[in-house]
């Protein structure tokens, strides 16, 4: 199982996920450094996303553009702290979302690598913008549908 | 939408509320059952004065009810916004699960 762990903090505001990966730090960091495959793994499947600028360095900017089955969408990280290839820290911002802040730690561990996930959002209105966008209904078609691209 | 001026300065209310851990304390005290300002006071190295201004800042964010009885003032915390924060985490930890899973995958293929 690669998630071990997963921490929810209401009152702070905080979802921690930890998960154990086969693989060495530089290639972990890869997920991210490398455009192609950060578009692969972050957007669900059945959304074509491109990820224009990247910038992976602190102060940076990565932005992207996606197609949802609710029509076009864009988005950036606003990168606020980078140390390669342990900790990248990064604020998400999408046109009309409040920002979330994302940290992702990298440690070794014998056979590989523990990665550790904070995200930290920051109103109420994250809920509703998810709601508006049919986030419920979109996400359990984007888990079914993984099932089967992530199939042998 | 469109995030207006307000709307940013709420969630810079917030974030700015739950930054102080004596801050989070209180939040979760007050969520257990309601609580007066005095007595909240005592449970912290600090003065009366500097706890009210603590809740002033949490009502401000949204965090904690307040009223009044009598010459005491009660503190409640606000569960509607704590169920609606479980929501979000519900939905965020979904997402992120499922990013993870499309991450081992990932590197399982270029292994």
């Amino acid at each position: 199982m690669t998630v071990v762990s997963v921490d929810k903090d209401r009152v702070a505001r905080t979802l921690t996920i930890t998960a154990e990966f086969a693989a060495p730090a530089e290639r972990v960091w890869r997920l991210w450094a490398d455009p192609r495959k950060l578009e692969r793994w972050w957007f669900p499947p059945g959304v074509t996303a491109v990820v224009h600028e990247h910038d992976l360095t602190t102060g940076g900017r990565v932005t992207y553009d996606c197609e949802t089955p609710d029509g076009p969408r864009s988005g950036s990280w606003d990168l606020r702290h980078v140390d390669e290839p342990r900790r990248i820290e990064f604020a998400l911002a999408s046109p009309g979302v409040p920002t979330t802040d994302v940290r992702i730690t990298v440690a070794d561990r014998p056979g590989g690598t523990r990665v550790t996930i904070l995200v930290r959002f920051a109103g109420d209105a994250d809920l509703e913008f998810m709601l508006s966008i049919g986030f419920d209904r979109g996400l359990s078609a984007a888990v079914a549908q993984g099932d089967e691209l992530l199939g042998p | 939408m469109v995030v207006d001026s307000g709307e940013r300065r709420a969630v810079d209310r917030l974030f700015h509320a739950l930054s102080d851990g004596t801050r989070r304390d209180i939040v979760v005290r007050t969520l257990q059952g309601e609580h007066s300002v005095s007595a909240l006071a005592r449970l912290y190295p600090m003065s009366f004065a500097a706890v009210q201004k603590h809740v002033a800042v949490l009502h401000e964010a949204g965090l904690v009810a307040k009223r009044r009885q009598g010459r005491e003032q009660l503190v409640s915390g606000d569960v509607e916004a704590l169920r609606r924060a479980g929501a979000v985490l519900d939905a965020l930890e979904d997402v992120w699960r499922a990013r993870v899973e499309r991450m081992s995958a990932l590197l399982e293929e270029d292994s």
